[in-house]
């Protein structure tokens, strides 16, 4: 698995590291233990196309949006994740 | 068939011509009391003690492809019952004690070979740490012994003394520990529950699930057809949220691969299984001479039973590390199994919310040695409707509690167990 990153190009894996599916959003400060409990630790643990959080540091150390096949490790689109810190709860 | 040194001795006077086949391949009838989705290790113990424990013999165990193509024939074959939480130490110690009598029972020889398992600590630290695990064992009626460097070095001497950086300073040793053949153990179990009249049922794909008005679970789809069923189990781990998923369940459970790589075989060199604790690489060797070994997952969302470089090339550096001499040695075969990884590292044994569902998943990186204990407790779940004892707190409810047992300590990241 290479990734393209947007910022400098096709670069080995190594100098990636993965944060997990790109859907979950953390809920409000009030949303209730249900939803938190979702948030944290349930999971659709999807078998095909997934949107994914991923951070270059060993590069730009930007976080990346990345859309792979966890069937084949296919990766069809890298893109900026919206801001560093925000990356962490989506675009 | 009764396997013993006079059928041995039979078999081998006539060439070897005459041995019959050791399981049923059936096919599946209408309806069973109990089936087991899944023909790995775990599926095919839990059918043999329903049929041998608890009395339930109209049981069947259903397998997508054929028995044991799974994690039970992509694992590295280590048994040790090592842990230190309250939860996993009672349960693989129960799991150790099924494999010290396996193959009486079983009637088959599973090759299970209690040469130690030492994991090496590399500061004062981790020394402590691993004193206090090996308290925590000895407390609870486990062998562990706390090695110095000395008697290391006696036990181990072609290790790298001089690592700088990450000094070897001794072990925790357990004896009883060691590894076992991975594909005797799937197929040891497979003949004993035969025997016992559990039909094992080969490409058998579970397509959904049956269920009657009030949702409870009547039986499962499959592409050999609608099979009826008093309670289904699943024993899927690594697709345990796809199965589930047709139940409408969400787990808390993420896919990862794991790898593992042996080289060409050498004569005897390692005398026990073995880990590097200054990084994640663990060692033994097969009777055939070939090294196993392996090391972390590689951290992102996998169904794809293979692996890339980075995790290979840590793995080899750990190796390198701890054994310089395995420079010279070729790697033969490197393959990738898709684990269950779950919130805290530890697998979940329960039912589930769906009526007549009940669930055996999240084995991390420990579903092998667990083989025994996790089909014991899992029949003892499904014959009786309540937790076994020692995996009562394995249970599913167990995050929204906030009663994890994160041996680890690592919190709900998967790619960090």
């Amino acid at each position: 698995m290479r990734i393209v990153c947007p910022f400098c190009g096709e670069r080995e894996l190594g100098e990636f590291t993965y944060l997990g599916d790109a859907k979950p959003q953390r809920p409000a400060a009030d949303a209730g233990e249900d939803a938190v409990y979702d948030y944290v630790y349930l999971r659709d643990n999807i078998a095909g196309v997934m949107s994914e959080h991923w951070y270059h540091g060993g590069g730009c150390r930007s976080w990346l949006k990345i859309t792979r096949n966890t069937l084949t490790h296919e990766i069809s689109a890298v893109e900026p994740a919206a801001g560093a810190g925000a990356a962490k709860v989506g675009a | 068939m009764k396997y013993s040194i006079f059928s041995l001795a039979r078999a081998a006077l006539s060439g070897h011509k005459n041995w019959q086949r050791t399981w049923r391949d059936a096919t599946p009838k209408d309806r069973y009391d109990v089936v087991v989705i899944g023909g790995g290790g775990h599926g095919l113990a839990t059918a043999w003690f329903l049929a041998s424990e608890y009395g339930i013999r109209n049981v069947a165990v259903l397998e997508k492809g054929w028995i044991g193509s799974g994690n039970a024939g992509r694992n590295t074959t280590i048994i040790r019952s090592n842990y230190g939480l309250p939860g996993n130490t009672g349960f693989y110690e129960l799991s150790m004690k099924l494999w010290e009598r396996m193959e009486q029972d079983l009637n088959y020889n599973t090759m299970v070979s209690q040469r130690g398992v030492i994991n090496l600590y590399h500061s004062d630290a981790q020394r402590d740490a691993y004193a206090r695990r090996g308290n925590t064992m000895r407390i609870n009626g486990i062998d562990a012994e706390l090695l110095d460097l000395a008697a290391v070095k006696k036990m181990m001497p072609f290790l790298n003394f001089d690592n700088a950086r990450f000094p070897v300073q001794g072990g925790l040793l357990q004896r009883r520990g060691g590894t076992a053949r991975h594909d005797a153990v799937v197929w040891g179990y497979a003949h004993a529950a035969s025997a016992l009249g559990v039909d094992i049922i080969q490409n058998c794909e579970v397509t959904g699930f049956v269920r009657d008005a009030n949702g409870k679970v009547t039986g499962v789809e499959t592409s050999r057809g609608r099979i009826g069923a008093g309670k289904v189990g699943m024993a899927v781990a690594g697709s345990s949220s796809r199965v589930a998923s047709m139940a409408g369940l969400r787990l808390p459970i993420e896919s990862h691969v794991l790898q593992a790589f042996v080289s060409e075989a050498i004569k005897p060199l390692l005398p026990n299984v073995m880990t590097f604790g200054a990084g994640h690489f663990y060692v033994s060797q097969s009777d055939k001479g070939g090294l196993v070994f392996g090391g972390d997952i590689d951290g992102y969302n996998s169904y794809a039973q293979r692996g890339n470089m980075p995790v290979m090339e840590d793995v080899c550096e750990g190796g390198m590390a701890l054994i310089p001499m395995i420079g010279r040695v070729r790697l033969l075969r490197q393959w990738g199994g898709i684990m269950d990884m779950s919130m805290d590292g530890t697998p979940i044994i329960d039912k589930t919310p769906v009526d007549g569902l009940y669930l055996n998943a999240g084995w991390c990186y420990g579903g092998f040695k667990a083989t025994p204990g996790s089909g014991f407790v899992f029949a003892h779940l499904l014959a009786r409707d309540e937790s076994h004892e020692e995996a009562a707190r394995f249970r599913l409810d167990r995050f929204r509690r906030g009663a994890m047992i994160d041996e680890k300590g690592v919190g709900a990241q998967p790619n960090l167990h």
